[in-house]
């Protein structure tokens, strides 16, 4: 394994990502932000919604923006620099195997994802107050926004290696916003108590275990799924992830 | 340590579409494997192919679209995974030992690939800390090759708004920011202007001097020509010749081609032309699309393929002017590697 080349990866894509610094920003947290506003605080001021339904949704949110600012992070650079210009083929060239170029992708994709996640916390706090956090383990906390934030940039890997970029629209429309909705982000996995069979179905979904696992970890006070099923669901989508994402990355990376 | 280049045996079959910068002009055959139950285009690029460029030396690859260079220098650099054979860079083999061989060298794309989310500068930086280079090595180098190519004054801007040649001098300038022993360059110059193609063969040449291998592949005679070494000729995925420029040139029979321009069609000149001594073929040229082709005579413009060059001239006049046709231009070819390809292959290099 080669140290220098791959830290010269991870200082290059910082370097580009602080260039883009403000428009990143922006496209991170704008919308959590206009979602947490509207339902909670207009819709909640304005009686339609209850008290509590703040503390349930800040987890939900948490877990959106993770998941979309990995997935954007790591798929959205990678479909177009496998495109037409190849951009990518110095750092296909760069003295490491290209696993490792991949690799760089997820943990970078993964630093994004974790930032994104730790500043909704303190924004959204703001806009909500009060929020009743009880956090009664940090470590369980920290695995599952750990592993959240690595399912998201392995998420981007294995998207951004097999999307086309004429796609782009597509992904979004067919990938991401169903699993968002379908993804217990806005209510507990228990709301869907009344729909059997959905609720069987939106297991497949891996944003299912990130946003039950941030609830079962920050606001366990709301029904939340086991947090040992939260572990083991993010790790195998994980690792799965992980594994189709390298593939498809060799696929791209060599003819 | 100077390096070379070997390849044995080497086949590429794409099963499906090749990568851009490999041509559109293979040869489709339908192959039906056992276990797919549907037929698959299978695109042969490379068939058996074996070389050997020696350490130090200039070897071109020359040939159409299609031929199979891209593809060659894909295998070669670590970027294509051959079907078939082995390649080896000085003593590592390319699939097997991909990390050692990606220090040992450098590569200019067909088109450029440069990273468009950095600057010039950036990029030769960037592309030096990728090979460990101390941070001040890689700033120096960057600044000489910025001058060298003569990019300094847009050092600091995005590439997204260069021109082609500015792209391709700065895919150059990276290629060698590693000081690799081995610079791969494909097509280097398409698409320069004249100036900046000379440019770039001194410094092609200057880089050889020290001593480093250069494989380049090229469908530009007169570049080949200029400067290889040894070069080889490949079409269909198929070493078809290997020798100095002077060595190919001067296997082909009637090197010769003179292009003549008459005021008007006369298939009985052309008959007259065929049978003066020397002569060994006449064809006519389409004006449209700029192909020779025998017996057709819808054109005025003819290629005559002889054994010598001026001495025939004087007899093409006077034939001209007794049948009453005016000759109004007139070109001698000397014997050249399009008449070598011409040559081996039946068709000429840009058909």
């Amino acid at each position: 394994m080669n140290w220098k080349t791959f830290f010269a990866l991870l200082q290059r894509d910082a370097h580009v990502a602080r260039r883009n610094v403000i428009p990143l920003l922006l496209q991170t947290f704008l919308q959590p932000m206009m979602f947490v506003f509207i339902f909670g605080r207009v819709m909640v001021s304005s009686g339609y919604m209850p008290a509590a339904y703040k503390s349930l949704l800040l987890p939900g949110i948490m877990a959106i923006s993770m998941v979309f600012t990995g997935v954007w992070a790591v798929a959205m650079p990678l479909i177009s620099e496998f495109q037409f210009t190849r951009e990518i083929e110095d750092r296909l060239l760069a003295p490491i195997e290209i696993s490792w170029l991949a690799i760089e992708k997820v943990i970078f994709g993964t630093l994004q994802a974790l930032v994104a996640g730790l500043v909704v916390i303190p924004m959204a706090w703001l806009l909500l107050r009060p929020v009743q956090f009880n956090l009664h383990s940090p470590i369980t906390f920290v695995c599952v926004t750990l592993l959240v934030a690595l399912f998201s940039s392995c998420g981007g890997l294995a998207l951004g290696c097999s999307v086309d970029q004429t796609h782009i629209g597509l992904m979004f429309s067919m990938v991401l916003t169903p699993m968002i909705f379908f993804g217990c982000t806005y209510y507990p996995w228990s709301a869907l108590a009344h729909f059997p069979i959905l609720q069987k179905i939106v297991l497949v979904n891996p944003l299912v275990y990130a946003s039950e696992g941030l609830r079962g970890t920050l606001v366990p006070q709301f029904p939340h799924l086991s947090l040992l099923a939260v572990l083991a669901g993010l790790t195998l989508f994980d690792v799965l992830l992980l594994g189709i994402g390298l593939r498809q990355f060799h696929g791209k990376a060599v003819s | 340590m100077q390096v070379g280049i070997r390849t044995r045996d080497l086949r590429k079959t794409y099963t499906s579409s090749p990568p851009l910068a490999a041509g559109s002009s293979f040869a489709f055959s339908t192959a039906r494997g056992k276990r797919n139950k549907k037929s698959k285009s299978e695109v042969v690029a490379l068939d058996s192919l074996t070389l050997e460029v020696s350490p130090g030396e200039i070897f071109g690859l020359l040939g159409p679209n299609g031929a199979g260079k891209s593809t060659t220098v894909g295998i070669l650099t670590t970027r294509v995974r051959p079907s078939g054979g082995q390649a080896w860079i000085g003593e590592h083999e390319v699939w097997r030992e991909q990390v050692a061989v990606k220090r040992l060298i450098g590569v200019v794309a067909q088109r450029p690939n440069l990273d468009f989310s950095l600057t010039a500068r950036e990029i030769l930086v960037f592309h030096g800390a990728y090979f460990g280079i101390h941070s001040r090595t890689r700033t120096e180098r960057a600044e000489a090759l910025l001058d060298r190519f003569k990019l300094r004054d847009r050092a600091e801007q995005m590439v997204r708004g260069f021109s082609g040649g500015m792209m391709q001098r700065l895919s150059i300038a990276r290629a060698m920011m590693h000081d690799p022993q081995i610079l791969f360059l494909d097509e280097p110059s398409a698409g320069l202007d004249p100036q900046t193609r000379l440019l770039l063969w001194e410094i092609i040449r200057e880089y050889n001097q020290r001593g480093k291998t250069i494989l380049l592949t090229t469908h530009n005679l007169e570049e080949a020509d200029a400067l290889c070494k040894r070069l080889a000729i490949i079409d269909h995925g198929r070493n078809i010749a290997l020798g100095t420029p002077s060595e190919l040139k001067a296997s082909v029979p009637g090197g010769f081609v003179l292009h003549l321009r008459f005021g008007r069609q006369s298939l009985e000149l052309l008959q007259q032309l065929q049978e003066l001594a020397g002569v060994r073929e006449v064809r006519a040229v389409d004006a449209a699309s700029g192909v020779s082709s025998v017996g057709s005579s819808d054109s005025n413009s003819i290629d005559v393929y002889a054994d010598r060059g001026g001495s025939l001239i004087s007899e093409i006049a006077n034939l001209a002017s007794a049948a009453s046709v005016e000759l109004c231009d007139v070109h001698i070819s000397e014997p050249s590697l399009e008449n070598l390809f011409l040559h081996h292959t039946g068709r000429s290099m840009r058909e």
